[in-house]
């Protein structure tokens, strides 16, 4: 089990900060959910509390960076998404700012917070906004790649940050490159595509299939932002079927961004495993990854299902 | 009910001791959950749901009663708590709190409990909302009263300050604003070296003159202890009586964060922590509950 991707978050972000002078971590008075508090005990002059006002929060990143500081943000994803999308538009996408937002709670499994805090759009969201990178660690190793990348690289950038742990994907020779897409496992019958720590559950999906004879090859795609569309292309042209696994809606995010590209290129059909138009509620984030489909067990049924329909 | 001299609040403040505990078990039972300002909020909801609104438990939809929003909605379980004691739905089924499919979500959701007027949980909301319904009501020409209940933390939302002049400009004397002011939020800021605070953190702002920035909007402000019971029905009933005015009250109620359990008070900690077997036990000591 690795550690949760906000602790390896703030960690990363705790050694950056030794070496580097202009980065500065803003909070929106959630330090202690996203693990900012770790860095404000480490740097207490590099961190500034910003309050309960987040659309404040991203407009005050945007001057620090047109300064020349290095502002990462700490909140939970649906304030950047929604109430503080306006202002990651405008003042931060449309300029192209120095602004890296830290979006924590990010899928599923948020501890209950139910409707209100649940974010299934996050991703369709940030990708429909030009010039923004957006990036889903799939463990706590590639999480910190991502934050030492995006905290180098100027631009802005939108980091999906998970609240548990998960299972390890990655060693510690694994490098970052934007857009890039990480063939796990090779299958001749179906392509199963992960995004952020669903790609583990894709992979232990690959495991209940390959027991029932069935070749599943296992793509993460940390980098929706830019996406090597060739690479997910020649993917899909090996296997019979593509089915893709998000904990986000299946409007808009990995699903549609890998429909999108197949079409283009393979006639391959696109099974889409997602939030299915609806909101989130309260429950452990076990139960809402069974009820939306997107445990090992479940995956693995519903490619099943769909081989069958395939004949 | 019987009869009690004037200013005994002792029924009220049992049902006040009673939904902390339930606050603390409910959480405790969920395995997550909110404990500092649902109960900092306790005395205001029980003292609100069995004294100030007009409202009729066994029909929640009645269109004149009073309207309350809950704008710090991670409270909710505070809120929960208050309405299962007035009768809105059975105290068993708070053990339902965060359970999938529960009506009894983390935050409040208007879709699935009757009785709640607005759906909150991301902070700021709330006032907006109630402005829209005390202007509603005027329109419709209902003598009701909407009361909206916000955070101190909360207060550092634009929103809030996009709300406040739109109802005075709109005359709302029907609108109150309560503010839940326990100078404390969720992470917020350290207390300087021997500074003395009802917490152990603050809210960075606490010491914003909000007095006067409401007197500047051209609101009418209200100071008052509460934890008081008959400060706040004192007060609430004076911003009732303003309701056919044109000047909207606010409630600036001074309050302690985890306030009625030892350990919770004052400990920023509390704000979201889950009560241990250990602390249970040690609440239903503390709030005159024998062990189960
Ligand atoms: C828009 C928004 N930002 C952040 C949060 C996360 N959050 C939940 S409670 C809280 C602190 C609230 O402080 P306050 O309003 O003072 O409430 P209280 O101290 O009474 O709990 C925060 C920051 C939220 N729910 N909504």
């Amino acid at each position: 089990m690795t550690k949760a991707l906000r602790d390896a978050w703030a960690d990363t972000l705790i050694e950056l900060a030794a070496d580097n002078p202009d980065l500065l971590v803003l909070d929106g008075d959630l330090g202690t959910s996203t693990r900012a508090e770790r860095f404000a005990r480490a740097h207490p002059d590099r961190f500034l509390q910003m309050g309960i006002a987040e659309q404040g929060m991203v407009g005050t990143a945007v001057g620090l960076a047109s300064m020349g500081f290095v502002p990462w943000l700490s909140s939970f994803v649906v304030f950047f998404t929604h109430r503080a999308v306006d202002q990651v538009r405008m003042s931060v996408a449309q300029t192209h700012a120095n602004v890296k937002i830290g979006a924590a709670y990010a899928g599923l499994q948020t501890g209950f917070t139910g409707k209100t805090h649940l974010d299934v759009q996050d991703l369709a969201i940030m990708r429909a906004m030009p010039g923004m990178t957006v990036l889903a660690p799939g463990d706590a190793t590639e999480c910190a790649a991502m934050v030492r990348w995006a905290t180098a690289t100027p631009g802005p950038v939108f980091l999906r940050l998970g609240r548990e742990g998960g299972p390890d994907l990655f060693d510690a020779s694994y490098r970052f490159e934007p857009g890039r897409v990480i063939r796990l496992r090779d299958g001749a019958d179906v392509l199963l595509v992960g995004t952020g720590q669903q790609t583990a559950r894709c992979l232990e999906a690959a495991t209940l299939l390959a027991a029932d004879g069935l070749g599943a090859g296992v793509v993460h795609v940390p980098s929706i932002k830019p996406v090597d569309a060739g690479a997910i292309a020649a993917a899909a042209r090996d296997v019979r079927l593509v089915v893709t696994a998000e904990e986000h809606s299946v409007l808009g995010g990995l699903g549609s961004l890998v429909a999108e590209i197949v079409t283009a290129h393979v006639p391959r059909r696109v099974e889409r495993i997602g939030i299915e138009d609806t909101w989130g509620e309260s429950a452990p984030g076990t139960w809402l990854l069974d009820r939306h489909g997107l445990t090992p067990e479940r995956i693995a049924e519903r490619v099943r299902r769909a081989l069958d329909a395939e004949g | 009910m019987e009869a009690r001299p004037p200013g005994d609040h002792a029924d009220l403040e049992a049902l006040a001791r009673r939904g902390r505990l339930l606050v603390i078990e409910s959480v405790a039972r969920a395995g997550a959950g909110h404990i500092g300002g649902p109960l900092s909020a306790m005395d205001l909801l029980i003292a609100l749901f069995f004294r100030v609104l007009r409202i009729r438990p066994d029909e929640p939809g009645w269109p004149e009663r009073d309207r309350f929003v809950l704008s710090k909605g991670h409270s909710a379980i505070g809120l929960y708590a208050a309405m299962a004691l007035r009768g809105y739905f059975p105290v068993e089924e708070l053990a339902t709190f965060d359970a999938a499919g529960s009506r009894l979500q983390g935050h409040p959701d208007m879709t699935r409990l009757p009785g709640l007027d607005a759906s909150t949980g991301s902070l700021g909301q709330g006032l907006s909302v109630g402005l829209g319904m005390a202007m509603g009501a005027r329109r419709r020409g209902l003598d009701n009263h909407t009361w909206v209940l916000l955070g101190d933390g909360e207060m550092q939302e634009g929103q809030v300050w996009e709300a406040i002049p739109v109802a005075a400009k709109y005359g709302l004397g029907n609108l109150t604003a309560i503010v839940d002011r326990n100078g404390m939020q969720q992470y917020g800021w350290p207390l300087r070296l021997d500074e003395r605070h009802r917490g152990d953190r603050r809210d960075p702002f606490g010491d914003t003159a909000v007095r006067e920035a409401f007197e500047a909007f051209g609101w009418r402000v209200l100071e008052i202890d509460g934890h008081e019971f008959g400060a706040i029905i004192a007060a609430c009933e004076d911003a009732r009586a303003a309701g056919t005015g044109v000047v909207p009250t606010v409630i600036l109620a001074e309050t302690v964060k985890g306030r009625g359990l030892s350990f919770t008070e004052g400990a920023f900690e509390w704000h979201s922590r889950v009560a241990t077997a250990d602390e249970v036990e040690a609440a239903r000591a503390e709030l005159g509950e024998e062990p189960a």
